[in-house]
This record gives structure tokens, C-alpha cells and sequence, in this order.
């Protein structure tokens, strides 16, 4: 294991002592941390190691929300729901996969974005199912009080971000981490050489999907209201991009940290302007696209953590 | 009649969807950039020409005269001041990118004009006509007959001028243009230039049809999409098969299996398209 995948380690251990510290605003904002980590890191698996520009990540996300959501609704324990939602996120996305992948460049950015659209459609058809545009209720567990319930959801998303940089940090160190970093290199040449692209990718992309998906069980668990419109927002698939690459592409340690430096950002603009706040992330999208296209790592002519690879 | 309501209603929007996607896919062609401002744009020609309307009573047929030449320099002035310094990176920041310029448009849309949704609507109205049963609004078919000739305009600049075809020549080869003498980065400009034009003028148009809200913009830009893969990226004739063909689909679609059904219907036939036939109906490279 590199010292950057230990280092991404200890920082999550660290996480982990947050409710010692603060109190119901801290852990919402530790939650959200978890979740933007799990992001990610789950988007570096396509984006960063095998080069694919995936816009799709949202798309999951609701799909996972809404295979949770509907799963809490009809009764179901979260040991379940959240589980399904991810093994199921992961065969969709495998599968879709499979398909999509064959597509390069535009092309595949342009379908990746397109699954958000029909995915949002089709749950917002569903009326039976789904309750449509009118969006989910999901019913509250037995409450424990206000700081239990926060703690516990901080817990368990944290725990799917430990699983999800467990799960990068094993690819990383893999065959398929290896064969996706020939992809993303050559592609033609790694099929010449005999790895059979289509299977690693497919890979690739269900395992960015399952935590993705899981992690949007939790948050639907957790809000205890869904609607299309929110969880299916576009902005889910642009952030991990923005976080990945303030943090510089491919570096699994370096998207996590990309990840809070980006949630600290958002805050921010978002307590102070909140009548333009989406206006103000545009602004700093432009400027660290402009200005810093490798991330914090082009502050300094020396790298601070990792390798950040080219974009 | 039905099917021929359903045919004529197909021809009239499939022009205006063509006219939506035109500039977009100009911008992907030559410039090789997934626009996403493409759909703010619109909203804000259509928010020009509604200003206009309501402040200076000025006809929305001649604020289409006013819209291209402020669009055109307006996206002249971001191709050149931002697009430009990341033109050669890959996808994945070019897109990001005109997602971040988006946003701020969007956000600013939404600080002056707030989310309410505005109707420009014209007094008199101009009533409509039937033909054996086949009812047309008027208003439609004068857009539907501007939507054409602005794409009949651009066609002739690509075709005709000078400019129009050192803009060919860049999406041909861009390489073997710089040698003959092109000065790509003022070309890439000019593009994203008529692109923007192009996007001003059809909100113009749809000023005229639809509701008027900056969380429209996304539904413009989906439509863009679709019209582009369906009908092959790069070419006008392209872009009014996929147009038309859209049209068509949305429009049988709505009929058979209900209007709710048929966003989602031209979302999967976009990624079916991408998958078996990503050249499009019409596609092959360079403008005609």
C-alpha cells in the first residue's frame, strides 16, 4: 500500500472522532462530507483511472435514493434497503455499461448525461411506484432524539465511504486498477494485448455506480424525502468532477481532500450568498479551470500528495 | 386528419428544434465543445425579445435583428476571452467549464428576471389557420418560416463566404487549415460567435411559442442533444432530419403512449442512437 492510500486511511479514521467535537450542524456537515467523499472517489474509479469522462454519477445516486427510498417505504429494514441499493445501482450500471462504454469522448459524456434525463423521467412516470413528481415520503425510524438520529446517519455514511476508499484503494492495487490504467493510456493497445476492455470498464463503472447508489439509500433514509428533481440533479454528476479536480484526477487521496476543500466552498457561498449561490460556484468552476487545471497540486511547482495525473 | 395534424404539428416544431440545434451543433463540430451555455442562450433571447416587447412595444419579428449581432459578440467576447484558454483540453473540461459559465448566466436570469414563468403574448393575437381540418396558429408557422431561413442563412454563410468556408475547413482539418493560412483562434471565435447568434435568435422564436423561464434552459439543451445525435453531428440538413424526426417521435409518442412518456422516449432513442449509429441519419464530417 502507498503512503497516500495510508495517509487517506488515517484521514478517514480521523472523521470518525467528529462527534466528539460538534454538534447537529457539524454532523450534517460531516454527513455531506462522507457523502461527497464516497462521490468522489467512486467517480475517480471511471473518470480517473480509466479516463472516462462520466457525467452519470447523479443518475445513480437517484437510482439508489429512489431503490432505498421505495424499499424504507414498503417496510423494509435499512440493513436491506441499503444494500440492495447498491448491489442493485451496481448490475444496472454494469450492464448500461457495457453498452455505453463502447462509447468514447463526447460521445460517452453526452450519453452519460442522457441516462440522468431518462432515469429522472422514468421515476417521475412511475407514479405508483415512485409517487412521481410529488416525490417519496420515507417514514421516520423509532427516534432516539436529534443529536442520536444525526450520529447515526454520520455513521453510516461514514461507514460507506470507509467501504467505498477500501474498495478504490483495492482496485488501485489490482489487476483491474492496472488494466484500467492501460485503457485510459491506450485503449486499442490494451484490447491488442489481450485484456478484454469491455469487462474491466463494465467493472469500473458498476463499482463507481454501488457506492454511489448506496450512499444515496442512506441520504433518502436520511432526508426522509426524495423528489426527482432533487436527487437526479445535474450538479451531482459536475461536483465529484470539480472536487476531483481540485484535488487532482486520479489520486485517490488527492479527490477526497478535493472533496471537504469543495464542501468548505460551497458552505461558505452558500451561507453568505444565497440568492446567487449557484451563480458564485460557476464563478470559482471558471476560475479552477482557468487557473488551476491540476488542482491545489498547481500551487506549487512541487506535488503535495500523489501523482496527479494529466487531465 | 389526426396523423396529418400530427404530421403538419411535426413539421412545424421539427424546424424550430432544428433551429434550436443548429448553433449548438456548429459549436461541437468545429470547436469540438460540448456547449452547455447553449440552453441559457436561448432563454436569453427569448428574455430579449420579451423585454423588448413590453418596454418598447418593439414587434419580436424585428428583435431578431437586434438579437443576432448582441449574441454574436457576446459569444465572440466568452469564446475569446474564456473558452479559448482550454480549447485543446480534453472533454471532461471543456464540458465543466461551459457548465460553470451556465451557471452564472442562469443565476443571473434568475436574480433579474426571477423563476416565474413570463408569456410573450402578442396584441392582437394573430389568430390561426385551418386547411381541411388541419388547424396551424399563425404565430407558429411565421416562426416555424424564420427558424428556416435562419438556417437557410447560416447554410449560405458556411456555403458563400469567405469565413463560412475557413470554418468548414477548420472542423475538416485543423491542422492542414493553420497551414493554409487560417487563423484558427479567430475562427473558433467567429463559430462560437454564430453559435450564440443562432441560439438568440431561435429564443427569439420561442418567445413567440413558449413559456418563458430560466428553468427552461435545460429542456432547450436537451432537446439540442437529441436533434444533434439523431441527426448527425455538424451538417444544417442533419440538423433538420434529426429535428423533424424528433418532432415526429414526440409527437406520435404523446399520442400512442401518453405526453409524459415522451421526453423519456427521446432520451433512450438519443442513447440507442449513440450506441448503433453515432454518425447520425445524415452524418459525415464537414459542412456541406
Amino acid at each position: 500500500m502507498t503512503r497516500a492510500n495510508l495517509i487517506l486511511l488515517a484521514l478517514i479514521a480521523c472523521i470518525a472522532a467528529l462527534p466528539l467535537f460538534g454538534g447537529a450542524y457539524t454532523l450534517r456537515l460531516g454527513t455531506i462530507a462522507c457523502m461527497y467523499a464516497i462521490m468522489a472517489l467512486s467517480w475517480n474509479v471511471v473518470g480517473g483511472f480509466a479516463g472516462y469522462p462520466s457525467f452519470a454519477t447523479a443518475a445513480f445516486f437517484g437510482l439508489g435514493a429512489y431503490i432505498g427510498g421505495v424499499l424504507l417505504a414498503r417496510g423494509a429494514p435499512l440493513t436491506m434497503a441499503i444494500p440492495i441499493a447498491g448491489i442493485g445501482s451496481f448490475l444496472i450500471a454494469a450492464l448500461l455499461g457495457a453498452a455505453l462504454l463502447r462509447l468514447r469522448g463526447h460521445y460517452f459524456a453526452i450519453a452519460s448525461l442522457s441516462l440522468i434525463e431518462v432515469f429522472r423521467e422514468l421515476v417521475n412516470n412511475a407514479t405508483d411506484l415512485t409517487g412521481g413528481g410529488m416525490g417519496l415520503n420515507i417514514p421516520l425510524a423509532a427516534s432516539a432524539g436529534v443529536m442520536a438520529d444525526a450520529t447515526f446517519f454520520f455513521y453510516l455514511m461514514w461507514g460507506v465511504l470507509l467501504v467505498t476508499a477500501a474498495m478504490v484503494i483495492a482496485v488501485s492495487m489490482s489487476k483491474l486498477g492496472f488494466g484500467l490504467s492501460c485503457i485510459m493510456q491506450n485503449e486499442t493497445a490494451a484490447n491488442m494485448v489481450g485484456l478484454n476492455t469491455t469487462l474491466y470498464k463494465s467493472i469500473a463503472f458498476g463499482l463507481s455506480a454501488c457506492f454511489v447508489g448506496a450512499a444515496g439509500g442512506v441520504y433518502a433514509a436520511w432526508v426522509h424525502y426524495i423528489d426527482p428533481s432533487d436527487v437526479f440533479d445535474i450538479l451531482y454528476s459536475v461536483k465529484p468532477i470539480v472536487m476531483a479536480l481540485i484535488g487532482g484526477l486520479g489520486s485517490p487521496l488527492g479527490v477526497t481532500i478535493g472533496a471537504f476543500v469543495y464542501l468548505g466552498l460551497e458552505e461558505v457561498v452558500w451561507r453568505n450568498y444565497i440568492q446567487i449561490h449557484s451563480g458564485v460556484l460557476g464563478v470559482l468552476i471558471v476560475l479552477l479551470l482557468l487557473f488551476l487545471p491540476h488542482g491545489l497540486t498547481s500551487l506549487r511547482g512541487w506535488r503535495l500528495w500523489g501523482r496527479a495525473k494529466n487531465v | 386528419m389526426l396523423a396529418a395534424q400530427i404530421l403538419i404539428n411535426a413539421l412545424v416544431l421539427g424546424c424550430l428544434y432544428a433551429c434550436i440545434a443548429i448553433g449548438f451543433s456548429l459549436v461541437w463540430g468545429v470547436l469540438n465543445v460540448i456547449n452547455l451555455i447553449h440552453g441559457s442562450f436561448i432563454v436569453l433571447g427569448a428574455y430579449l425579445a420579451w423585454s423588448l416587447y413590453q418596454g418598447l412595444h418593439i414587434s419580436p419579428w424585428y428583435s431578431l435583428a437586434v438579437a443576432a449581432p448582441l449574441f454574436f459578440v457576446f459569444g465572440y467576447v466568452i469564446q475569446r476571452l474564456i473558452l479559448n484558454r482550454v480549447i485543446t483540453a480534453p472533454v471532461l473540461v471543456t464540458l465543466t467549464l461551459t457548465f460553470g459559465l451556465d451557471l452564472i448566466l442562469n443565476n443571473a436570469m434568475i436574480y433579474y428576471f426571477k423563476a416565474d414563468y413570463r408569456k410573450l403574448t402578442l396584441t392582437p393575437p394573430m389568430g390561426s389557420i385551418s386547411i381541411f381540418d388541419v388547424v396551424v396558429p399563425v404565430d407558429r408557422l411565421i416562426a416555424t418560416v424564420a427558424a428556416l431561413a435562419l438556417t437557410g442563412v447560416l447554410y449560405l454563410i458556411l456555403r458563400r463566404l469567405r469565413v463560412g468556408r475557413a470554418i468548414v475547413a477548420v472542423r475538416l482539418d485543423r491542422d492542414a487549415a493553420v497551414l493554409m493560412g487560417v487563423n484558427v483562434n479567430s475562427i473558433y471565435a467567429i463559430a462560437f460567435g454564430l453559435g450564440a447568434a443562432l441560439a438568440g435568435c431561435a429564443g427569439v422564436l420561442m418567445a413567440l411559442i413558449f413559456p418563458i423561464s430560466p428553468l427552461t434552459s435545460t429542456a432547450y439543451l436537451g432537446k439540442a442533444f437529441v436533434v444533434c445525435v439523431l441527426g448527425g453531428l455538424g451538417s444544417v440538413s442533419g440538423a433538420l432530419a434529426g429535428g423533424i424526426l424528433l418532432a415526429l417521435i414526440e409527437g406520435v409518442g404523446s399520442t400512442m403512449i401518453g405526453p409524459a412518456h415522451a421526453t423519456t422516449l427521446s432520451f433512450v432513442l438519443l442513447i440507442v442512437f449513440l450506441i448503433l449509429r453515432p454518425q447520425g441519419l445524415l452524418g459525415r464530417k464537414g459542412f456541406e
